[in-house]
């Protein structure tokens, strides 16, 4: 189903091509951490659109983050594809496992049982000093197929691949959410009980978006691993998971496009907070995020999709 | 023999401290439905200015005791402060909307008290150390203990005392039980939700405050202290029953003995034996050991 | 300019670039000139836990040196302006954030504030993390104060140095000087934090104490989350455990936080305590810490610096300026400042002229040059990792200058305390450090 979001994914993905590619190395490292942590909140998303906010995010991204690292450094795996399928099967199975417990749970006892779990990994991790601790390890640097790109051209390739699996990933998400299951979450957002009576089980359908979410933060924390050559047990602390839900208040539901768009707002926002304010930075942050929460209660998107109705009439 | 007494009364004052940390954080959300995670920060606030204030207490030449009088006065006057701020300057706003956003917005404003702490007081770190050793040590079976941490286990009496009286030996108190168990009713009976609402909240600031302010006399009060304080009361108030005020005794008492007894008998797990009961209880009792199953909307 | 023009339509069209200057962001590195300043990345820790007893006091040591440095104020053989004739343009950022972060504000440094070098990190995470980024973009780099041997042992670099002891020294060391005060040790504790630092130092200092003390026995390992600031259990734990020692690599506010709640419970009477970082939180502790408390300042550093004329005048200006003791991460910013100067100076010498960045690479691998503590070599890690003598001392309270100072300092060779060159520190240690060289 080729649809306007679709082709409007497409002329997306042309216009992150072309400037990551103009743009200095540094902005186009800042865009693929910005995509690959939009897929995170994606997975938000499509776990927001049912009604369900977690604050485990972190749990995920970093089962895909420590996937990809260890493979590297234990199976020789320097392969960013097979890396990218090791860390979504992590991710997933995990999922696929806490999600029996996980599913039957709502509201801020769904945000909270995440964070307890993710919290539990960051336990682990900082106490399995085989991957270094709080420190984390070196992530080898990956191939593609066998190419193996100069370090020169590094940077170029993992850009072309985040960039490529973000609208592959987008527009399977859109088809998702526009399926019937997909908007059975709007249905158990609206009203569970009806959704039982219509003869759909709402656990299994919040236990499918889960792994779905689990997988995408896989894919997320994959690319982030590999762009970034360091993993460590940060990114499963509740403050990381946090900044996703973060992200995705800030972006909006309206749209799969919403989070990699607010993703890249946020990042850059950061980085100039964070130049421009090296005291005040989080003061700043803060403060962008309630007047967002107050002013724009859809997020970005719905500003832009309000402006873009504007202007039809 | 030795071991059991000191978890027991490690435990004990580890779980007077997450006490008075947890309680206003429930007391706040059974009311009002807000998991407030700038509840750090009113910590961070409280220690900070019980520390500084003590400061400049002990340089003039007042009786040393009073010391403790400005440690608590210190508390409230804060905690008054910044839940008119917090309360009547940005969270009116949001009633009404979910509560996962209004989580947010709460984390907002912990991320801009967390810089207004530092260009308040710099990092460098306070000390308000004339108070602890004020009260000496006392030998239990050997082990010596600190009297001001002793003293920890009376003042969450006092305190718990406090709020139970107030909940059920007071028209307030009977208003508010109205609120937590059913605002929409209570609205429609009269009751002036927005009033208690703010009571509430300075209520719960003063208490998170104070948890900060007590504190500070054995710590070294420094940046990011709140950010540590969040998580731990989150797990109280969870495994107690969010809302719950009986649950936050019971969660403090679960987490300070579980605690004290892994750093005793099993260093290794301590690290995380807070999130695995949390999640335990969670997995057994969702809605937390005295939460009150929701009832569902049809 | 086609090149701006062509960006700027590009940007334009992205919705989400609006924020952007797109100028900004697609200006090319400028091609770097040898006559303006110099300009150096500065990262240190300016908001968290770790910003109070070592960031901001870096950060200040760094401002001061730098004014000193650029105006030729700094005693010789320093004492000319700038360095190679250029002054030094810093910018400073904070190290907050996780490893992830700093990679990416790495790169902001290098490709948008276009940073000729950068000095900087405190934490070992970062430290790991960042050095191979230096490569890919072929910046010198200079690691000023963390602690992590892993640095140089399970990866070699070009482009990073690391100006200060890794942190096996202080542990070597801090054992040596037990067993040197209190031979008969039998039975020791330790309380660390539960993260790669507390881990690492508890392993070195037990790792040590089994090869020189065989007999030593340890009775209890707390590690407290770190930030924890309540240490009530874990300081039962300890008096239960009746210890002889007590072995701690606490830093900052927990440290602070665990000498006020042990000395309130006797737990400084009945063992001897070894604080291994314990040297920042003496101004502040003052009369709080009892006197006999063995403690460490990851390297010769303030107190434990030998007198000389440089020490003198870093010393003096210091208080002058901020009021402040200047505690050892001040010595570690001041020590990778001079160290950059002397590595840029012995190769414009060699060269003739402002060296290019693999020349100031060629003369600073091995170089010998002095600190405010005393003379550093850049001995090991082929070359990019620095060794230099290790000291440490008890505390006492001095009723005239109204400060806890360090006395019975006992002073270790370099090579008493360090691995040779290629040993792995863990391996060395192990195999019962052999080589080393103590008088």
């Amino acid at each position: 189903m080729i649809d306007r979001t679709v082709w409007g994914l497409f002329a997306a993905l042309l216009v992150v091509l072309g400037a990551g590619f103009i743009a200095a190395d540094w902005a186009q490292f800042l865009l693929v951490l910005a995509l690959a942590k939009g897929m995170v909140v994606l997975g938000l998303l499509v776990l927001m659109r049912a009604g369900l906010v977690s604050f485990g995010q972190g749990l995920w991204y970093g089962l895909g983050c420590y996937a990809a690292g260890m493979a590297g450094n234990f199976l020789g795996v320097t392969d960013a594809f097979l890396l990218l399928a090791l860390g979504i099967a992590a991710s997933t199975t995990v999922a696929f496992i806490l999600g029996f417990l996980l599913s039957r749970y709502r509201e801020i006892f769904f945000a909270l049982l995440n964070m307890a779990f993710s919290m539990i990994l960051f336990g682990v991790l900082v106490k399995t000093s085989v991957l270094g601790s709080t420190d984390g390890f070196n992530v080898l640097t990956p191939t593609f197929l066998g190419y193996a790109p100069s370090e020169a051209a590094l940077g170029d390739t993992v850009f072309l691949l985040t960039a490529v699996i973000s609208f592959v990933v987008a527009v399977l998400i859109h088809w998702y959410l526009g399926s019937t299951m997909g908007f059975i979450g709007e249905a158990i957002r609206e009203n569970e009980l009806r959704v039982e009576y219509l003869g759909v089980s709402a656990r299994r359908a919040v236990h499918i978006k889960l792994m779905i979410a689990a997988a995408l933060s896989g894919i997320g924390g994959v690319l982030t691993a590999i762009a970034v050559g360091h993993v460590d047990p940060e990114m499963t602390y509740w403050t990381t998971s946090g900044e996703f839900v973060f992200v995705a208040i800030l972006s909006g539901t309206g749209s799969v496009a919403a989070p990699f768009m607010g993703s890249i707002i946020f990042e850059v926002l950061r980085t100039y907070a964070y130049e421009y304010s090296p005291y005040t930075w989080q003061m700043l942050m803060g403060a962008v995020m309630l007047l967002v929460i107050i002013f724009l209660p859809g997020g970005l998107w719905s500003a832009l999709s309000r402006s873009r109705k504007g202007e039809g009439k | 023999m030795l071991t059991t007494v000191a978890i027991l009364v490690d435990g004990l004052v580890y779980a007077s401290w997450l006490f008075i940390v947890a309680i206003g954080l429930t007391l706040i959300y059974g009311v009002m439905k807000i998991l407030n995670v700038a509840h750090g920060s009113l910590y961070a606030l409280g220690a900070y200015s019980a520390a500084w204030i003590i400061g400049i207490y002990f340089q003039s030449d007042l009786p040393p005791y009073g010391s403790f009088a400005v440690l608590i006065l210190s508390a409230v006057v804060i905690g008054l402060i910044a839940s008119l701020v917090i309360e009547r300057g940005v969270l009116r706003l949001m009633y009404g909307r979910d509560e996962i956003v209004i989580v947010l917005a709460t984390f907002a404003i912990f991320l801009i008290l967390e810089d207004f702490v530092k260009l308040v007081w710099g990092v460098d770190p306070y000390f308000a150390y004339q108070p602890y050793g004020l009260l000496g040590r006392v030998r239990l079976f050997g082990l010596g203990f600190a009297i001001y941490d002793l003293a920890l286990i009376g003042v969450a009496a006092v305190i718990g005392l406090l709020v139970w009286w107030g909940l059920n030996r007071t028209r307030i108190g009977k208003l508010l039980l109205a609120v937590i168990y059913d605002r929409e009713i209570s609205v429609a009976m009269g009751i002036n939700v927005n009033l208690l609402f703010a009571g509430t909240f300075a209520v719960g600031a003063v208490l998170g405050a104070l948890g900060g302010a007590l504190t500070a006399p054995a710590i070294s009060v420094s940046p990011g202290i709140g950010v540590e304080v969040i998580v731990l009361a989150f797990a109280v108030v969870v495994i107690g029953g969010l809302g719950s005020v009986p649950g936050v005794l019971i969660g403090a008492l679960i987490v300070g003995i579980c605690r004290a007894a892994a750093v005793h008998l099993l260093p290794e797990v301590e690290l995380f034996i807070i999130y695995a009961v949390m999640s335990l209880v969670l997995a057994l009792r969702p809605q937390g050991l005295f939460g009150r199953a929701a009832v569902r909307k049809i | 300019m086609a090149f701006a023009a062509r960006c700027s339509a590009v940007m334009g069209s992205l919705a989400t670039a609006a924020v952007l200057s797109a100028s900004a962001i697609c200006t090319p590195a400028l091609a770097q000139d040898d006559t303006g300043p110099l300009r150096m990345g500065f990262v240190t820790f300016l908001s968290g836990g770790a910003a109070g007893p070592f960031g901001i006091p870096a950060r200040n040591a760094a401002e001061m040196m730098i004014e000193a440095i650029n105006a030729g104020e700094v005693p010789a053989p320093y004492n000319t302006p700038g360095i190679a004739g250029r002054q030094i343009e810093p910018v400073i950022i904070d190290e907050a954030g996780g490893a992830t972060k700093q990679v990416a504000e790495f790169r902001n440094l290098v490709q948008r504030q276009n940073v000729d070098l950068v000095v900087g990190y405190i934490s070992s995470g970062d430290c790991l993390a960042v050095p191979p980024v230096a490569e890919e973009l072929q910046v010198l780099t200079v690691l000023f104060d963390c602690g992590t041997p892993r640095v140089f042992e399970e990866a070699s670099y070009k482009y990073v140095f690391r100006t200060g002891a890794h942190a096996a020294m202080d542990n070597i060391a801090a054992a040596r000087y037990l067993l040197d005060h209190m031979p008969d040790v039998k039975t020791v504790a330790g309380i660390n934090q539960n993260y790669a630092w507390g881990q690492d130092s508890w392993a070195d200092f037990t790792s040590v104490m089994k090869v020189l003390h065989p007999e030593t026995e340890i009775t209890t390992e707390q590690f407290p989350k770190i930030f924890a600031g309540q240490y009530g259990a874990e300081i039962s734990a300890l008096l239960v455990s009746g210890s002889d020692a007590v072995h701690s690599s606490l830093w900052g506010s927990d440290l602070e936080a665990f000498v006020l709640q042990g000395v309130a419970r006797g737990l400084f009477d009945e063992s001897q305590v070894v604080l291994t970082a314990g040297e920042p939180a003496l101004p502040r502790l003052g009369r709080q810490i009892p006197d006999g408390v063995i403690v460490g300042a990851r390297g010769p550093h303030g107190d434990l610096a030998p007198p000389s004329e440089l020490n003198d005048w870093f010393r003096e200006r210091f208080i002058a300026k901020y009021g402040d003791i200047p505690v050892y991460a001040t010595y570690k910013a001041a020590q990778a400042l001079l160290g950059v100067k002397a590595a840029y100076e012995k190769a414009a010498e060699a060269a003739g002229g402002f060296p290019t960045t693999d020349q100031v690479i060629a003369a600073f691998e091995h170089l010998e040059f002095v600190g405010p503590s005393g003379p550093v070599t850049m001995a090991i890690g082929n070359g990019h990792q620095a060794v230099q003598e290790n000291a440490i001392g008890m505390t006492k309270y001095d009723e005239d200058l109204g400060r806890v100072t360090l006395t019975n300092i006992t002073r270790y060779d370099q090579w008493c305390v360090n691995p040779p060159d290629g040993v792995s520190s863990v391996e060395w240690i192990k195999s019962g450090m052999p080589g080393a060289k103590c008088e």
